[in-house]
Order: C-alpha cells, then structure tokens, then sequence
C-alpha cells in the first residue's frame, strides 16, 4: 500500500539520521581528521629527517658536530663535518638578530605609541611589504646593488678592529673581497628581512598593554618616553623575547637571499669579511649534486639539525608570546 | 632659601630639562627608525623597476627560453610553470586547511585544538628549504624523478598555516548570532557551516588564499629539489601531442604534472647565477614580474580584508 511505503521510506532515512545525528558525525569526524592530518604533517617532516638521515648518524656520529672551523667536508672521501655551516647560520642570524632588535622595536614603538593615526595603517603595510618581497629578489638586488654600494664600504670600514684582541679580532680578519660577499652581507641582509617579523609582533604586543599602565606612569609624571622604556618594554618583555626568537627562526632558516650574497666558499676562518656557507645555502647548493648516498644523509641531518633549532626556538617564542596574553586580562585587548 | 633647598631647585631643573631632551630624542629617533626601515624597500622596489623594465616586452610573456648566446625569447615555460604549481599547490591546500580551521575556530580548547594550533605554528615556522627535503624524501625518493607534482605538494604544505590561520579567524568573525539563527531554525551543524556561516566568511577567507598564494609563488628553496627546473616545459606541446594520441585529459595532466617544472622564483634564480649579460637581464624582468604580482596580490587582500573587518566590527 501507498501509506505504508511513504513510512518504510522516513524511517529509514530517519533512522540513518538519527544515527549520524542529521550529517553531524560525519562531518566532525572529517573535520576533526584534517585537523589530525596537519599533526601528521608536523610528525612526518621530524620522521622522514629523522629515518633518511639514519646512516649518516650511524657512520658519522657526534663527529658530525665538532664545533672546529678547520672542519673538513669532502664528499669524495666521505668525511662529513658540519660546524663550519653551523657557525655561518648562527654568525649570520645573531648578526642579524643584534642590528634588527633595537631597529624593529624602535618601529614597533612608533607604530604603536606615537603614528599619527592617519600614517599607521600605510606604515604597518610598507613594513609588512618588506616580508612580502621574494627572497631571490632580495638575493638578486643584494648581488648588483647591496654588495657593491653598502657592503663593501662597511667591510673596509670594519677592517681595522681586526686588531681587537682574541675572538672579537678574529670576527674582522680581513680584507673583504671585491665585490662585497661575505658573512657579514648575508647578515646584513637578513636584518632588512626579519625587521617586518619582529616589528609586527612586538607591536601586536605593545598594542595589548591595557591602557591602565599608561595612564597609570602618566599621572605619576613620566614623560611619553619613560612611560615606554620603564612602563611598556618591561611589561610586554617577554611577548618582544618571542617576537625576537621568531625573527631568529626567520633569519636561521632563510636560503635564496643568503646564498646569493655569501660568497659559499669554505674557508678555516671565523671571520665575517670572509665567504662561507649557511646549512641552508649548502643544501640549496649541494644537494642536488650529491655524490654518494652518505653525502645525501649528511646533508639531511643538516636538514634535521636546522628543524630541530627552528622547532625549539618557536616552542619557546609560543610560549612566551602566550605568557603575555595570559596575563592580559580579555577585555583591555580587542 | 636654604642653600639646600637652592641645590634641589637648581638640580631639579636640570633634571627635568635632562628628561625633556632624553624623551624628545628618543621619540624622535624611532620615527627616525621607521623612515629608515623604508629605505630598503623603495630602494628595491625602484631598482627592480629601473633594471627590470626595460627587458619586459610582449615576446618576454609569449615565448619559450632561447639558447644561450641567442638574444630575445622569454619565459612562458616559466610563468605556465608558476600558474601549474599554484594550482597543484592550491588543490592539496585549500580543502584540507579550510576543514582543519574549521575545527580550529569551533574547538580551541580541545587536546586536538590545542595540538592543531600548536604544529600550525610549527610548520609556520620550518624552513621552507626543509620542506623540500621532505617532499624530496617522501615523493622524488620513491617515484625515482623530479616532478611538478612534488613542487606542488613542498608549496602547499607551505601555505597550509596561512590558510589555516586566515580561515579560521575569519570564521571567527561572522556573528554568533548567525549561526545560532541558524541552528535555531533546526539546520544540523554541518549544514550551517557549510551554507551559513561559510558563506559569510567566503570573501577574507579567499584573500587568505590570496596572500597564501602570493607567498608560495615567491618561494624558491622548497622546489630546488622538488620541481628542479625546466627550461623546456611546454605546456601548448605537451596537449598538442596528447591531441595527436587521442590521449585522454587525464593522462595530459598526468605528463605535465609529472615532469620537471620551473617557475618564475626558480628561473630567477638560474638565470642570475649565470655569467651571461642577456640572462641576468631577463632575471630582472623576471624579479620585476614576480615582485609586481606578489605585491599586488597582498595589497589587494589586505584592502580586502581591511574592509571586512571595519564592516564587521561596525
């Protein structure tokens, strides 16, 4: 009968609802699996690292790590020392890390505190352009006219401390080359590059001081100035720590523009007027051109190396940025 | 007047002269700061202009590489190479990142919430020349060869935290009202996120793509040892001969995603290593290409997104 056959139908298809709670399980369960294959994603980089660049640990062990710059890294005997890039990574981003602090937190602080309000909105977009800018772009502008026109004259201007005495003297021993490249180009040229990062967010968090503390060192007299260097600075300091160790992250792990402006020669000295290599830069070079399998595991654990630094600095900016934004009570943000 | 009281007098003005100067100094060197930060970028921006220009000419947009030594050709193979990877890029990115954030925006607090958040921002922040290896391990390894396919994968992974990031704020934003509306009038909670709330977030979650895909046609690192590098990809060939074979759309697709494949980032820098003057001089109209369009690309959804949230906010 027609009745009937109408009611077999709804209760099946309610019965299939019910069961699904109208779509709802199936699309949480989706939901939630996506959510759970950006976890995998995250696992599955550390795993592949981790197994690819199984033998070269096995056969180089902690060797691998010997921090001497007179290292050797020959691919055609096989013996495989990474400090030289170590030391050109750290080198260049502490480089990078000390000239762009005082320079993003100075923006960060105009931008935040004291912009004109018209002028903030197409400031904090033409600093935020400079993250947008390509890093080949910024590598092919550092080859014809960063190098030749700023770099060098710094290098010659740099090469007298030299005669520093012990490790601050040998960070000068010149003279640098030509046509400008060297360490201290690649960590000249990482600052440009991580000012965007580090201003944008000790902005963010400059912004998310409740307006209490201002008012606060303003009634108690201090001058604008004050109420930033005493007042603002020390509450957000550790959200501007994290800003930093992210720009770090940023500066450790950039490869295009740094290859183009470093010179990749391996030399056994410290020295920042002289050429060398970053662990990025010798990836973007070598890797492709691997001569044995032990070469390619090598460069790997390179690989893994730079993840492990990049995913323990970003553990500790999340959570010193997290810090402040717990402390922030809800409602003075927005 | 004590003498005593004299000395306060005379110091405290001093004093407040001394923090007068300090507090204009220091103001005024960080705007001083700001100004100098923004020399780079219209250095840049002017120079690539300059070098770059002169070089752009229809046969720069319309033509394969010449060999070396030969003056004129372009670099079609390049931005075709660009537009393919996108695409792929986008393809793995987008659905599984929009559903991801869904969960993020709905869940924050949950253990997986917070496990999401947290290797969202891990993968914002892994190298992108680490991404390459992976992909290399996980895709060139096994299928024995280079491929666009595996370019599009290092890209999309790439873009995967801005999506993420981008959609789920932009979820975010669209009133609590509308979805209670919603599950009021007795829509399941699939329905409502699909065809409410979705719906009222499409346009700044879009311009998330848009930055995302700005970002990924910049990179090079991720594809030196993923996508290599073609100079003699050629798409138009490529379906004229599948044409030829009665080949299938599938199987076109399948040769020009599984072949070397170069992009605009990727030929810039090719070309800038090498010691011909007409290479170099294409690398600047290359650079010229790239910046305008990733420039473009982010104004564009920042505006966009600049005016979504002023209308949302009221």
């Amino acid at each position: 009968m027609k009745n009937t056959s109408v009611l077999k139908r709804n209760t099946w298809r309610e019965r299939l609802n019910r069961s699904t709670r109208h779509g709802d399980i199936p699309w949480s369960l989706l939901v939630g699996a996506m959510a759970i294959l950006v976890l995998v994603v995250v696992l599955a980089i550390a795993w592949m690292l981790w197994t690819e660049s199984a033998d070269a640990r096995a056969k180089i062990g902690w060797d691998f790590f010997r921090p001497t710059l007179d290292a050797t890294w020959n691919p055609a005997k096989d013996i495989y020392q990474a400090w030289p890039f170590i030391y050109g990574t750290l080198i260049t981003s502490l480089v990078a890390i000390i000239l762009a602090v005082p320079i993003s937190i100075g923006i960060a602080v105009f931008l935040a505190e004291l912009c004109p309000e018209r002028l903030r909105l197409p400031l904090n977009w033409m600093i935020e352009m400079l993250a947008a800018i390509p890093s080949v772009v910024y590598g092919l502008w550092g080859i014809f006219v960063f190098l030749p026109v700023v770099v060098a004259p710094i290098g010659k201007f740099l090469a007298p401390l030299s005669s520093l005495p012990s490790f601050a003297g040998t960070l000068f021993t010149g003279p640098i080359s030509e046509d400008g490249t060297s360490r201290l180009a690649a960590g000249l040229i990482l600052t440009i590059m991580i000012i965007p990062t580090i201003t944008a967010i000790s902005r963010d968090v400059l912004l998310a001081i409740p307006d209490t503390q201002r008012e606060a060192a303003m009634g108690l007299g201090s001058t604008r100035w004050e109420m930033i260097w005493q007042v603002l600075l020390p509450y957000g300091l550790s959200g501007i720590l994290g800003a930093i160790i992210l720009g770090l992250g940023r500066a450790l792990g950039e490869t295009m523009a740094v290859t183009m402006v470093m010179g990749n020669a391996n030399e056994a000295t410290g020295s920042l007027l002289k050429a060398g290599y970053t662990m990025a830069s010798l990836l973007a070079l070598q890797f492709k051109e691997a001569v044995t399998p032990l070469h390619t595991d090598a460069m790997i654990e390179l690989g893994l190396t730079l993840f492990a630094i990049t995913l323990i600095l970003n553990l500790l900016a999340r959570f010193l940025v997290w810090q402040v934004a717990r402390r922030t009570p809800q409602e003075a943000r927005a | 007047m004590t003498r005593f009281q004299q000395l306060i007098a005379k110091n405290g003005a001093r004093h407040r002269r001394h923090r007068r100067i300090v507090n204009g100094v220091m103001l005024s060197l960080t705007g001083l700061l700001t100004l100098m930060a923004l020399v780079p970028l219209f250095w840049i921006i002017g120079y690539v202009i300059y070098r770059g220009a002169p070089v752009l000419n229809l046969n720069f947009f319309t033509q394969l590489a010449r060999p070396i030594g030969m003056r004129g050709g372009g670099v079609l193979f390049a931005i075709e190479g660009t537009a393919v990877l996108a695409i792929l890029a986008c393809l793995f990115a987008i659905p599984p990142g929009v559903l991801a954030a869904f969960y993020a925006a709905r869940n924050p607090n949950t253990p997986l919430g917070i496990a999401l958040r947290f290797s969202t921002d891990v993968l914002a922040g892994v190298p992108s020349i680490v991404m390459g290896l992976f992909i290399y391990g996980l895709v060139v390894v096994p299928m024995k060869h280079f491929s666009g396919f595996a370019g599009g994968l290092a890209l999309s992974i790439l873009m995967l935290p801005t999506i993420i990031r981008t959609t789920e704020e932009m979820l975010k934003l669209v009133p609590h009202t509308l979805r209670e509306g919603s599950l009021g009038l007795g829509a399941p909670e699939w329905k409502t996120n699909l065809s409410v709330v979705f719906p009222a977030a499409l346009d700044g979650i879009i311009t998330g793509f848009l930055l995302a895909i700005a970002r990924a046609t910049g990179e090079t690192a991720p594809l030196l040892f993923t996508a290599l590098g073609n100079e003699r990809f050629d798409i138009g060939a490529i379906i004229q001969s599948g044409i030829q074979a009665h080949q299938s759309i599938f199987a076109v697709i399948g040769r020009i995603i599984n072949q070397p494949i170069d992009s605009l980032p990727l030929t810039l820098w090719t070309y800038a290593m090498q010691p011909y003057q007409e290479r170099i001089d294409q690398s600047w109209g290359v650079a010229l290409v790239l910046m305008i369009f990733v420039l473009l690309i982010e104004i564009v959804a920042r505006m966009w997104i600049e005016a979504r949230k002023r209308a949302l906010q009221g």
